[in-house]
């Protein structure tokens, strides 16, 4: 029935790693959970390591112990879960694939657990990392042991059922700050800040001045990354103003870039960028694109579903240039290669000729936060 | 049911500090397995104090290590004073030859020292470069560190309980995150926040308390609101209803001295908050 947690929480996407398994047996071992209420407290404490993931904890943990019936005495099951061999005879039976790495588990397990040291530190990870788990949902919760007696075990399960931590997970909670933590990634340090002591050099200088001290200041490190927010406004974006203003004051609010600007669009860029819509403030396209160094990143934001003309027809947009809608952007996207697009639309919807095509021409990422922060993977390290 | 009595120092709050079971459940994890505690929760819910209640409760000292912005691992460790030495030397004051002179050691460093088991706080982790829990990986793991001027190890004698705190303004770092032991505190919930206000304010009337939460319920959960007020701030927004004997029938149409619970312009300006419209 442990194992059985185990399972349910990688089953859930929580990355659950050997030295954090072995602490929570370690933990049980030692008398911390004594009853099914600590053993979810204690699990929830060693094992999670984020509130974004106490919800599924929680599920994990109602799957896993939703109708067992447990002695007050976790510890003694737990110990004779142990020495249990036949257990695994029942996970066997029960369709578990990967059997060898479980015993493999279960040996590490009893050896560190004999040795009452943790030697498997260091973050290797049981079976296939990306949380692709070769076991099934189903039929798992009924494998375990079943001591007699009735505990009085049911409130924690209760307490998980609750799903009271469902507001914190992340892919739904998106929060300005939310977005700083991601952009705060952005950055690549070279030394031009503030200056500070150089002890190294100061000692070195001095001993070569035969004593005479002499004081050697260094400059700090700073940001280099100079970011540019390009924004798409006005009509099909009208729902994602909220989630796209919140990614601009975020953007706006940290101070940490070596300088950031943002323009806005409507459908896509042509001749003119604008500094604001209302006031008519708009700087040329072409001087926008001149002035990119290597040290920018674009990210541009739009939902990239226009008509196939508005990004395909020379002369949209009531322009002498000729310029197509895609000229523009993959003069963007040739001049500064760290660029990406994030589109506020879900995945299923990017199934369209212009989002394809801008897809090409730029890396295209969802707009969560796990779709902002593998963007700003690949701004750091752009191909 | 609480069976067998353990085995190891427990912890469960102290007469000032109201815990609650998974928050115990935590600092007796991270006590019993040796493990750093990461607290994480909104500003003032009583992260920090969590580390003095747990040094009073288990009776022992608590050594503080505020992080700053300009903050650097080896700093917690120890100084060497390099500047101070080369100075002396220049000058001939004092005995340049021995470097312990010019080591002094931080709080991690005093921590691990110690020939006591102390409590030492990491307060706001978060607020440090974002490498610097990395550098501290290793120190917190094995508890020793080395000290290359004079070629010594530390070890310590007693592992401390280590309670770090953060903000979350910065995403810690996966290997540092699996290190630790994790708790989340939540905001109080009704009956919870009645007890730590008790704890507080012993001897204020149970009507003011109770529609002061009432209200106070109200404008954290009013939505679009940009700074939620929190438990720290309630507690000063009661004492100075208190002082101000504001009577409790007072906070049903109106808001006294909102500025005290709400420090965003935006969420003082928003309707209904200052003024006795009610909402």
């Amino acid at each position: 029935m442990f194992d059985a947690l185990l399972i349910n929480l990688r089953v859930q996407g929580l990355k659950v790693g050997v030295s954090e398994w072995l602490r929570f047996l370690d933990g049980m071992k030692k008398g911390l959970a004594t009853d099914l209420e600590q053993l979810y407290a204690l699990g929830r404490c060693v094992l999670v390591h984020s509130e974004a993931d106490y919800d599924s904890y929680d599920l994990a943990f109602a799957a896993t112990f939703e109708g067992v019936t447990l002695s007050p005495k976790i510890k003694e099951a737990f110990e004779l879960w142990l020495q249990d061999p036949k257990l695994f005879d029942e996970a066997r039976e029960s369709g578990i694939h990967d059997f060898s790495s479980l015993e493999e588990l279960m040996e590490a397990m009893n050896k560190t657990l004999a040795e009452q040291k943790e030697r498997h530190d260091g973050g290797n990870r049981w079976v296939g990392t990306g949380g692709t788990s070769p076991w099934g949902h189903s039929g798992r919760a009924n494998m375990g042991v079943r001591v007699g007696g009735s505990g009085g075990g049911r409130t924690a399960v209760r307490v998980a059922e609750e799903r009271r931590w469902k507001n914190y997970r992340q892919d739904i909670s998106l929060d300005v700050r939310d977005f700083k933590v991601a952009l705060r990634a952005l950055r690549h340090l070279i030394r031009e800040g503030a200056l500070s002591l150089d002890i190294d050099d100061t000692i070195d200088k001095t001993c070569k001045n035969a004593g005479e001290i002499e004081l050697i200041f260094r400059k700090e490190r700073a940001n280099r990354v100079r970011l540019v927010l390009l924004m798409d406004s006005g009509g099909s974006m009208n729902p994602h103003t909220a989630l796209v203003s919140r990614l601009f004051s975020a953007a706006t609010e940290s101070k940490f870039f070596k300088s950031f600007d943002h323009y806005y669009f409507h459908n896509c860029v042509y001749q003119w960028l604008y500094k604001d819509f209302e006031n008519y403030d708009r700087v040329l396209s072409s001087e926008v694109l001149r002035d990119l160094t290597h040290e920018h990143r674009l990210i541009f934001i739009g939902d990239a579903s226009m008509a196939n003309w508005e990004l395909m027809s020379p002369g949209f947009a009531f322009s002498k240039d000729q310029r197509r809608g895609i000229d523009w952007l993959q003069a963007f996207a040739k001049k500064c290669p760290g660029s990406i697009w994030l589109n506020p639309d879900p995945q299923r919807f990017w199934n369209h000729p212009t989002v394809r095509a801008i897809g090409d021409t730029f890396e295209m990422f969802p707009l969560t936060i796990e779709g902002l922060r593998d963007g700003i993977q690949f701004l750091k390290a752009p191909r | 049911m609480k069976t067998q009595s353990a085995s190891f120092e427990q912890f469960s709050g102290t007469s000032e500090y109201i815990s609650d079971d998974s928050l115990s459940a935590a600092v007796n994890a991270s006590s019993v397995l040796q493990r750093p505690l990461l607290v994480k929760g909104e500003p003032g819910t009583g992260k920090t104090l969590l580390a003095h209640a747990v040094s009073d409760a288990l009776g022992m000292e608590l050594l503080t290590w505020h992080i700053k912005s300009t903050t650097k691992a080896i700093e917690g460790l120890y100084v060497y004073d390099v500047v101070q030495r080369l100075n002396d030397a220049r000058f001939s004051e004092g005995d340049v030859s021995d470097i312990r002179k010019y080591i002094r050691f931080g709080p991690l460093g005093q921590a691990l020292r110690s020939d006591k088991r102390v409590v030492l706080l990491i307060d706001e982790v978060d607020k440090a470069d974002l490498e610097f829990p990395n550098d501290l990986l290793r120190e917190l793991d094995e508890m020793k560190f080395h000290i290359p001027e004079l070629n010594e190890t530390v070890t310590a004698v007693h592992r401390p309980i280590v309670i770090i705190t953060s903000n979350a303004e910065k995403e810690l770092p996966d290997a540092f995150l699996r290190r630790c032991v994790f708790h989340y505190i939540d905001f109080p919930d009704r009956d919870r926040l009645r007890k730590i206000v008790s704890v507080h304010h012993p001897d204020l009337s149970e009507q003011l308390v109770a529609s002061a939460m009432e209200k106070f319920y109200q404008v954290r959960n009013r939505p679009g609101i940009r700074k939620k007020p929190s438990t720290s701030e309630f507690l000063d927004w009661l004492t100075v209803l208190a002082s101000a004997g504001v009577d409790s029938k007072v906070l049903s149409s109106a808001m006294p001295f909102a500025g005290v619970l709400l420090k965003q312009e935006q969420d003082l300006a928003s309707p209904g908050s200052s003024r006795s419209e009610g909402w």
